[in-house]
């Protein structure tokens, strides 16, 4: 089999003070090398999925799994240090909120070289050439400038994009790409939406997308899993995302402002507890 | 001068790189003013130097009527300034009780009636007073961003300075935050600033809005103008296109 | 779903973990319990507690509980008494004091240095450390500069140079510990502040026209609290090593106070054959030690703001 992750069946709970939080509840689905696009609200699961698979779920929650196996390794017996191993390395993940996972006492630039050096030996001086190259591939103007800036220097934007720098000098094989553009205009947005898809089209890297942007997800990825309140309340083909049958779906893209249309105030979404189901 | 907010030629020089290049915008009482463009082209630039946190090292600006020069500002400048942040998750501060963090202004001020003020302020951004003393972290993002607006409101100012309010909020959230501000502007007669990189945002909420590429206004034009294609700069037209979403190149 | 559990009159702890708290006495509370069973959830650090409220109680009673004055021995008829003598459950010293009477009324000593020392040096390397990272420019260089001139000489040294200097005794003993021991938190202090300056919640006190002396103070340091707490907790057991190294150099507390490290020093001449009037002393500072490091170390995980932030 072909498939480069798969997941069965993955759990994740947190036992709380009011309980237990059943943040991810059954999600199932194989990853081949290909753009796999996981949408829903806030609180759905997105993110603890992609940390579940990465390993980086919180140690008092729970993770189990029918099955979670990258490239025929079982993720969930894996002992801790090949696990390290795999991460950052031929696994890697481009947290939300780049401002909160950038370290702000260090440099840009030093961040992605320290992350490089993490996983290859290589001279000071060819990995300050790789960063620099990282740093021009995701666009930013002036690498050099923004090597030397701390994480409270750049714009939104651009500490997003060190973000996405700092994951891909490794060229890890699977990306899970936690919303890596919620902060970039259009434009530059569709620039790193490109280079990620020449990494799945040219060197075979998986990748999963995690977005709220129905539309952006719609036009990028090839397959689209739907997610609320840690289920996968659909799965569809990211070309039929228009036609989606869920209403939770339709709502979600009825919500967004369209360039054009007129709708004061714009309809939100009315959930309804059976999809929680 | 007919602007409430006028901005002349303004310029932001870090070391020697120039974040904010003669850059110039005039919005006018009551109006929703947007701001686009590209990643680091210094749209927080401009909103943190009418607000005092960015060094400004020409040009002018002038707010109600009065020049701002440096960042120091008036007490009254900041009851009738405010500004609301981008990220929700970093503009509360993580130790302080929702309730202490809408005290504060109030204690800054020496104004009284806090009581009553915040159960207004937060029913106002539809939170209620459950919330009154949970502290961040037991907060939503799009509750958190209800907070910050909360916040931003309860000195009652005539200006809000709104650095992509949305954009850490999801689809279903960002309507009823875009839904949130529509309506205390029209109950308040606010005037907004607004930072958006979705042109979809930006032609919902304002009426006339300012391209900004590489430090520079390269286009000011309305929202109606946008909408129907009635653009002068090839950068306005690719954030255009950009807006349509992804599409591959065939090789 | 709500309705049901409002008819239910409420227990205690529902009411402290409640996730709606109603009054800002209750949100505190709440906060504070968390932390609590965070804390408690590790066994070793409650006994460092335990070792603690034990320290205190046996420092606050002292009168009551020691059975022989601390200072006037029997010459006569109890020199040097091994323990667990009729009436002498350590033993005695050299000049017929009982040992556990001293080791009793040394631990008002060895806690009056501890909380001395923590309330000048904590809250000086606090404001230095936050003034510093907050300003930043010319007054962060000239604060770190003296930061690292004190930083520079180890801390036993320079107690030595200021006791020197000062003269012998408890107070001075005190005073020089404290100089010497606030430059790392004022280190901490800064580096904390530093990571939070530029943060948003910062920049908007800053647009409510809040006072740079105001925002230090009421928003800055709140954030370096936990760090600081934790280390000058495991500081302490270094504070009373000092403390005792400058007695048994004879330069701390004088003859015939019970500190420990003295009662060390002058049990050294008869380490050989009485070996119990040096080793009862050491095995208090130990202990005390010991209980000091448990409790920061369990403080660490309890104050961590990473885990309670999110
Ligand atoms: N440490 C935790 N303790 C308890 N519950 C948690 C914890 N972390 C996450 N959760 C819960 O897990 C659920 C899923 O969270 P997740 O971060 O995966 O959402 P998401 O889909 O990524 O949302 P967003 O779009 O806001 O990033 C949420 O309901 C959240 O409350
Ligand atoms: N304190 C600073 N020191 C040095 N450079 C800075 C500083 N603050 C901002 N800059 C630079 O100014 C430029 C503009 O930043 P700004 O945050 O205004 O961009 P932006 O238009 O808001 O972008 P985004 O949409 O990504 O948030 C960036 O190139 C950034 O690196
Ligand atoms: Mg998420
Ligand atoms: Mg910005």
């Amino acid at each position: 089999m072909s498939a480069l992750l798969t997941v069965e069946d993955l759990r994740v709970s947190f036992p709380t003070r009011t309980g237990v939080v059943e943040a991810v509840r059954g999600v199932s689905f194989t990853l081949g090398r290909e753009r796999l696009g996981i949408v829903g609200e806030s609180g759905s699961g997105k993110s603890q999925t992609g940390r579940a698979i990465m390993g980086l779920t919180p140690p008092h929650a729970q993770v189990t799994a029918k099955r979670l196996a990258f490239d025929g390794i079982d993720l969930l017996s894996a002992p801790p240090k090949l696990r390290r191993d795999l991460r950052g390395k031929r696994i890697a993940m481009i947290l939300q909120d780049p401002k909160y996972s950038l370290n702000p006492v260090m440099s840009i630039g030093k961040q992605i070289v320290e992350t490089l050096w993490r996983h290859e030996k290589v001279g000071r001086a060819e990995a300050r050439k790789r960063a620099l190259d990282m740093l021009a591939a995701v666009q930013i103007r002036d690498p050099a400038r923004v090597f030397d800036l701390y994480p409270h220097e750049v714009s939104g934007g651009m500490g997003q994009r060190a973000m996405i720098a700092m994951m891909l000098v490794a060229g890890p094989e699977l990306l899970i790409a936690d919303e890596p553009t919620s902060a970039l205009d259009v434009t530059v947005q569709l620039e790193v939406l490109s280079i990620l898809d020449r990494l799945v089209a040219e060197r075979g890297m998986g990748l999963i997308f995690v977005s709220h942007d129905l539309r952006l997800v719609s036009s990028f990825c090839d397959r689209v899993l739907v997610m609320y309140a840690g289920r996968i309340v659909e799965e569809i083909a990211a070309s039929d995302l228009a036609n989606a049958r869920h209403p939770y779906t339709q709502g979600l893209l009825n919500c967004m402002p369209v360039i054009g249309a007129d709708r004061h105030p714009l309809p939100v979404l009315d959930r309804k507890p059976e999809w929680a189901l | 001068m007919t602007g409430v907010v006028s901005v002349e030629n303004l310029s932001v020089v870090y070391d020697d790189f120039r974040a904010l290049d003669t850059a110039s915008v005039e919005i006018g009482a009551g109006e929703s003013f947007g701001l686009v463009g590209e990643s680091g082209s210094g749209k927080s630039t401009l909103l943190r130097a009418i607000a005092g946190l960015a060094p400004a090292s020409e040009g002018a600006i002038h707010v109600l009527g009065r020049e701002l020069r440096g960042s120091r500002r008036e007490k009254a400048f900041y009851r009738a300034v405010q500004m609301v942040f981008q990220d929700p998750y970093g503009s509360l501060h993580p130790r302080q009780t929702i309730d202490r963090q809408l005290m504060e202004p109030l204690a800054i001020h020496g104004i009284g009636d806090g009581e009553r003020r915040i159960l207004k302020a937060l029913d106002e951004v539809g939170l209620g007073s459950g919330f009154r003393f949970r502290y961040p972290h037991q907060l939503s993002g799009g509750q958190r961003q209800r907070v910050a607006i909360a916040r931003a409101l309860i000195l009652e100012p005539s200006i809000l300075l709104l650095d992509e309010p949305t954009s850490a909020l999801d689809a279903s959230v960002q309507a009823e935050v875009l839904n949130l501000l529509e309506q205390v502007r029209r109950d308040r007669k606010l005037t907004f600033l607004m930072v958006s990189h979705d042109l979809g945002v930006v032609t919902h909420m304002c009426d006339r809005l300012a391209v900004m590429q590489a430090g520079r206004v390269v286009e000011r034009l309305s929202s109606a103008d946008l909408v129907a294609g009635r653009i002068g700069e090839d950068y306005t037209r690719n954030l255009m296109v950009a807006s349509k979403g992804f599409r591959r190149k065939t090789a | 779903m709500s309705l049901a559990t409002e008819t239910r009159p409420m227990t205690r702890r529902e009411w402290l973990l409640s996730d709606r708290p109603q009054s800002r006495l209750q949100a505190r509370l709440g906060r504070a319990y968390m932390t609590w069973r965070r804390f408690s959830a590790n066994r070793l650090a409650v006994v460092g507690l335990l070792i603690l409220l034990g320290l205190c109680f046996v420092a606050a009673f002292a009168d009551l509980l020691a059975p022989h004055s601390p200072v006037i021995g029997n010459l006569a008829g109890a020199r040097l008494l091994p323990p667990g003598s009729e009436g002498y459950l350590l033993g005695t010293d050299d000049q017929g004091r009982d040992i556990l009477s001293r080791l009793i009324h040394g631990s008002r000593l060895t806690l009056a240095v501890v909380v001395l020392v923590a309330i000048i040096a904590a809250p000086v390397g606090l404001i230095v450390g936050a003034v510093a990272g907050y300003a930043g420019g010319w007054l962060d260089a000239i604060l770190m500069r003296i930061t690292d001139i004190f930083l520079a000489f180890p801390k036993l040294v320079l107690a030595l140079a200021f006791v020197a200097a000062l003269g012998p005794g408890i107070e001075n003993a005190v005073i020089a510990i404290a100089v010497t021991s606030w430059p790392p938190y004022a280190r901490i202090a800064r580096a904390e502040t530093l990571t939070v300056r530029n943060s948003d919640y910062i920049a908007a006190v800053r647009l409510m026209g809040a006072s740079p002396a105001r925002i230090v103070f009421r928003h800055v340091v709140p954030m370096c609290m936990s760090s600081l707490i934790v280390r000058v907790t495991l500081d302490m057991a270094g504070i009373i090593l000092t403390a005792a190294g400058l007695g048994f150099l004879g330069l701390g507390a004088q003859p015939p106070l019970p500190e420990w490290g003295a009662m060390i020093a002058s049990g050294r001449r008869f380490i050989l054959d009485q070996w119990w009037v040096a080793t009862m002393p050491g095995i208090a500072i130990l202990i005390v030690s010991l209980g000091f490091n448990l409790l920061g170390d369990g403080l660490r995980d309890a104050l961590d703001p990473r885990e309670s932030g999110q």
